[in-house]
This record gives structure tokens, sequence and C-alpha cells, in this order.
């Protein structure tokens, strides 16, 4: 049994079903992401554990108390919005004490908890100001801090940081993550951003249509994503995916790509087990940096296979070079270093780290698991 | 160094400019030519309007046609002047506004963030509330104002002007609260306010334009208002009812400086509304389409 225990749980509107037998156990202290395009029903998941929409089957416990039907205010969670939803007509201090007070604690006790507060996310001088007079990320430290204030067992973050700009999110992610660490409070966080899934959470709920597709830690989802959809959502560039045939070479399974002349190239698979679908179709899934130039191959990896192809198109991103092939007649881009000779129209050795290859089955686009 | 400016306006000549001004002028003053004759007739004695030119100022300036028209004018029967039902308009238009606007603002609290099923139907019907001509329910009203033992008093009126008003009232604050976040309410359920402690603390505050329009709204119609008054007001009058029987009245000379001192005062309460509170009505119908 989990801190936060999701259990069963469905959710419908009249005949519509969105939400299908949602069953995840949150651990204390733990993050958990629920990550999903928009409309796949992670904010409703997020609402009905605050409360603010009903729960049409399943139960939902924190603490082991099942408080389906128990009022918002009595689950002792937090919540922050993506709009932030601070009061326009309160001060920043007391939008932060305003769930305290209406809980009737004492204002000695309340100015207390919100000195340390403000302090903790150095809002200590914006306390007296309205929230009209806030920048964005200042009103997004304000929100965190209303939830902080209140030391609830679980804090629930919707979306919280897609109204600030590139810079700034990136700059709150590391803030959220660092208080994450600091105060070890269980969480959960939605959003639709794959990136900021991976790099904040402890564990990650990949939903799509109402389902959780895949539930794991990020390298779990990262590496071994449970199918096509986790494979492509997660990661940016996303997975490349290659329509090949299983063949039998030397004892071992490969993967055979037909090039654009009609001539079958091979990459060797490290799973043995995918010897089981020889001559079978199946759809093979390559990180762009799982396909670099030799020199940036995967030192640690104990199957790297040559490649020599055609490039179509390279994109220097600064950090990186992105460079477009068309293999089996579908984009698939490698991450270079930087400086890689590379130009398109040219002939270029690859190298195709196939430990981080993974397979799935192209009717029901599960991975293949070994 | 040339400061920038923020005007938008399309620059134009200086000829141009006077003309248009000119022509503004001559409207707004075509415009306040009643307000002209009213006020200055009012000041003169009766022989100098029935004696000569309504335009002219008076040569003989006076307060009596005011002082008879606010206290000793022929009203009906009494001769009581104007105050009388000067307080009962008070008295009716203050607690009818007040209830009214409040019933409206709770309601538009509960149509955009209680909804509950059927509730655009609701508001659809409250809507149509607003359509009804007065004379449709002059007898219903009678009956239930009869059935209440109110009729031809004080609260029988008020409790007539708030009916009639919540649909108007309803419509606004819905509008107004239709663009105000939901989240906001969310976060403070969150927070443990309750129902009417959201209202007060969250959605009150921020109210204040669309109040205004309410009020300004609700003030002018329920006091200009006379046919309710005139058919329900019994022995309780207001002040449009009065003013007709003072300026209708068929026998005696016709003292018309006294009319437009009557005239001027049944107008000044709403003209004071509007002048407070004009720029807040404006800026409170045009919340919502601007943001900011």
């Amino acid at each position: 049994m989990g801190f936060l225990d999701i259990r069963n749980v469905t959710k419908s509107y009249g005949p519509v079903e969105v939400l299908h037998r949602i069953d995840i156990a949150v651990e204390e202290g733990e993050f958990l992401v629920l990550v999903g395009p928009s409309g796949c029903g992670k904010s409703t998941l997020l609402n009905m554990i605050a409360g603010l929409e009903g729960i049409s089957g399943g139960e939902i416990a924190i603490k082991g108390r099942v408080v389906n039907g128990v009022h918002p205010s009595k689950r002792n969670i937090a919540m922050v919005f993506q709009s932030y939803a601070l009061y326009p007509n309160m001060t920043v201090g007391q939008n932060m004490t305003f769930g305290l007070e209406m809980h009737g604690v004492p204002k000695p006790e309340r100015d207390r908890a919100l000195a340390d507060v403000a302090k903790l996310l150095q809002i200590d001088h914006l306390l007296d100001r309205k929230p009209g007079q806030l920048s964005g990320g200042q009103r997004q430290r304000v929100a965190m801090g209303r939830a902080l204030v209140r030391n609830p067992d679980v804090f629930l973050f919707d979306e919280p940081l897609s109204n600030l700009d590139a810079k700034l999110r990136v700059d709150m992610r590391t803030e959220i993550k660092k208080l994450h660490q600091k105060l070890k409070t269980t969480i959960v966080y939605v959003t639709h951003d794959q990136i900021e899934a991976l790099t904040l959470s402890t564990r990650i709920a990949v939903m799509n249509k109402g389902h959780v597709q895949q539930l794991g830690t990020p390298k779990e989802i990262y590496d071994t994503p449970a199918n096509l959809f986790v494979a492509t959502f997660m990661g940016s560039p996303a997975m490349n995916i290659v329509p090949a045939t299983v063949v039998i070479e030397n004892g071992h399974p490969h993967a055979a790509i037909t090039d654009a002349d009609g001539t079958p190239r091979y990459l060797r698979f490290s799973q043995a087990n995918l010897a089981a679908w020889e001559g079978k179709p199946i759809l093979l899934g390559i990180r762009p940096e799982a396909i670099t130039d030799p020199e940036g191959a995967d030192r640690k990896s104990g199957n790297i296979q040559p490649f020599t192809y055609r490039v179509t198109v390279t994109e220097p991103a600064g950090s990186d070079t992105f460079v477009t092939m068309t293999l089996s007649g579908r984009d698939t881009i490698a991450r270079m270093r930087a400086d890689a000779n590379v130009a398109a129209g040219q002939t270029f050795d690859f190298a195709v780290n196939m430990e981080k290859a993974v397979a799935f089955d192209p009717t029901t686009e599960e991975r293949i698991t070994p | 160094m040339s400061a920038v400016t923020q005007d938008t306006a399309v620059s134009t000549g200086r000829i141009t400019r006077a003309f248009i001004y000119l022509v503004l002028i001559l409207f707004a003053l075509f415009y306040l030519l009643p307000l002209y004759v009213m006020g200055v007739n009012s000041l003169k004695p009766l022989q100098e309007i029935t004696g000569g030119n309504m335009m002219a100022l008076p040569s003989e300036w006076t307060l009596d046609p005011w002082r008879s028209a606010w206290s000793t004018a022929q009203i009906g029967v009494e001769p009581t002047g104007l105050k009388p039902y000067f307080l009962n308009s008070i008295l009716m238009v203050v607690p009818a506004v007040a209830i009214s606007t409040i019933i409206g603002a709770l309601n538009g609290y509960v149509l955009t963030k209680w909804r509950f099923r059927g509730d655009t139907w609701v508001f659809g019907l409250m809507l149509f509330s607003c359509f009804i001509p007065f004379q449709i329910v002059l007898i219903p009203m009678a009956v239930v104002l009869g059935k209440l033992g109110l009729a031809g008093t004080v609260p029988g009126l008020i409790l007539v002007h708030v009916v009639y008003g919540i649909g108007f009232t309803t419509l606004y604050f819905r509008n107004y609260y239709a663009s105000f976040p939901t989240e906001l309410v969310r976060a403070a359920m969150i927070d443990g306010a309750g129902f009417f402690r959201i209202f007060w603390r969250i959605l009150l505050p921020v109210s204040g334009p669309i109040a205004v329009v309410s009020v300004i709204w609700q003030f002018t119609n329920i006091w200009n208002d006379f046919l309710f008054g005139v058919s329900f007001g019994g022995t309780s009058q207001p002040m449009t009812v009065a003013l007709n029987n003072l300026v209708q009245s068929s026998t005696g000379v016709k003292e018309y400086n006294v009319h437009f001192a009557g005239a001027i005062l049944a107008a000044l309460p709403t003209l004071l509304v509007y002048i407070v509170a004009g720029r807040y009505f404006v800026r409170g119908l045009m919340a919502g389409s601007v943001k900011g």
C-alpha cells in the first residue's frame, strides 16, 4: 500500500468513459509525473485526486484513508494551478495564508509559516504586493508558496510551468526539483512536456486516451518504452521507427532494412530472443543519439554496428547536429556531435548502437520483450 | 529630442479640428436646451412665463417654485408637495436596488461557478423575463400582492421591482463572472473556503465595475418607473406618480414654474447617480471585452 493510492479508478461523463481503470501507488516522497497529449485524461485524474471532480469508479486513498467524496479542503492536499489562480484582490501574503485562515489557524502561527516559506522561496520582499504587480516567475513562486505554507501530505501541480517563457521554464524546473530534494514531499505533477517529465520525476505515468500506457522510472520509460506510443511520445527528437524484417545471420537475429535501391542492410540485434521472429516484419526503434559518427559512438556499448548511408539533410543545433536520412521510406534522425563532418547529399559512415535498439510488434504496437 | 507620443487618434489640421469642435459644441448646446429651459423657468415667477419668452433669463430670480414643489404644492387632494413621495421613492428604490443586485450577483455566481444540470435553461428563462412587458404582469401581480397582504405598500413595490430586476442583474453578473477564472474558485475550495466565503472574499471584491452597472441600471429603472408605482403604490406612491399628479392636474392655474422645479427634483437622484458613477458604468460595460 502506498502513500497515495489510486485503485481501479475510472471516470465517466454520462456513457462516455474517459479514464479506464487507473492503478497507481505513489510512495511517500515520490515525484510522480503524469504526462500525455492533451485530452489524455491526466488533468482529470489530478482533479480527482484533488477532489475537484467526482470519482466514477474505484477509489483514491491518501495515507491509507479513502478520500472518495471527501471535500478538497479536508484531503490535506495543495494544488498549484496552470494559471497560478492567485486571488487578485489580496496581497501576496494574504494569498499565501488564505488557506490557513480558512482552516482556523491563529494569526501568529500563520505569520510564522508565511515567513518560513517566503524565505525558502525568496519572495519575502513581495509579500505586500498584489499579484497584478508581479512578473510571471514571481507569480509562479507565490503559487508554490501558497501550496507549501499549508504543509500538505500531497502536492498537486497542474502544468505549472506552461505559462512561462522558455528560459524561465527551465530555471523554475530546476527550482522545483531542488525544492523536492530539499523537502522530500510527495508530488503529483501533470504536464504535456516530456522533457519536464523526464527531468523532474522519480516515476512517470505516460497516459494516452484515458489509459496509463506505462508507469516507470524515467530511465525505464526512455530506454524500454512499453509500446509505440510511449516510444514516440517521450524523447526529442522522437525515437526513429523503421519498418524492418528479422533475419538470422551467423546464428544472430538481424534487422533487415530495405534500401532505397532495394538492397537489404543488416543490423545485428543484441536481444537473442528476437530469433523467434525470423522472417516476420517488426518495427525497429532507435533513439537519435544511438546513431552517431564512429568516433562519437558509446564506448561502453557491446554492439556498435557500422552503417553507411546517404544523408538527406543536416540541421546544426549548436550543441548537436541532427542528420536526417531516409530509411525504408521513413525520415530517420541521427544525433551527431556539433563538429561532426557531415554534409547533405554525401554518404556517411554511421555507427548504430544496437544495444539501445528496441523492436515493436507492428500489429499490437507493443514492445517485443526479452 | 521628441518624446514618443501614445496618441493613436488620426491627426487632423487645425481648421478641421476647429470645425469638429464647433459642430460638437452646437450639438451639446442643442442637447442641453431642455435642461436650460427647465432650470431657467423654475427660477421665475409664473407671470414671467405666461407673459413672455420661455427662453429668457428670469428678470426676477426666485426660489419660491422650488419650495412650493417640494413642500406645499397640491398633489392630488393634499397640499403636501413632493417631499413625502420623494421619501417613498427613496424607501422603495434603495432596498429594491440592493436586494436585486445582491440576488443577481449570487445568481451569476451559481450559474457560472456552481453549474448544475439544466442551468442554461434556468438562465434562459431568467433572460426571458427581461422581455416581458410590464403591462402583461399587472393583473397577476396585483393578485399575488393582494394574497401576500402587500398591496399598496412600499414593501410590495420593492418586491415587484426586485422580481422584475433579477433578470437583468443576473444577466450582468453571469456574463461578468463567466470570464472570471474558475481555477480561482477551485483554489479557494482547496484552501477550505465554502460557498459564501468564496463569494464574499474572492468574487465580490472584484465585482465593482459590474455592481456599478447593475446599481445604475436598477436605480434608474426603478426610480423612473411609473406604471408599477401607480398600479401598486396605493397610499405610498413614488415620486413619478406624484409628479404626474402635480403636472397633470386639470383644475386651477397651471403653475409651470412649479412643474419645472418638480420635474428637476424628480430627475435629480438619477442624475446624481450618473455623475458619481457614470465613468464606472462605461468601464463595467466594457469589462470582459478588453483584457486588462
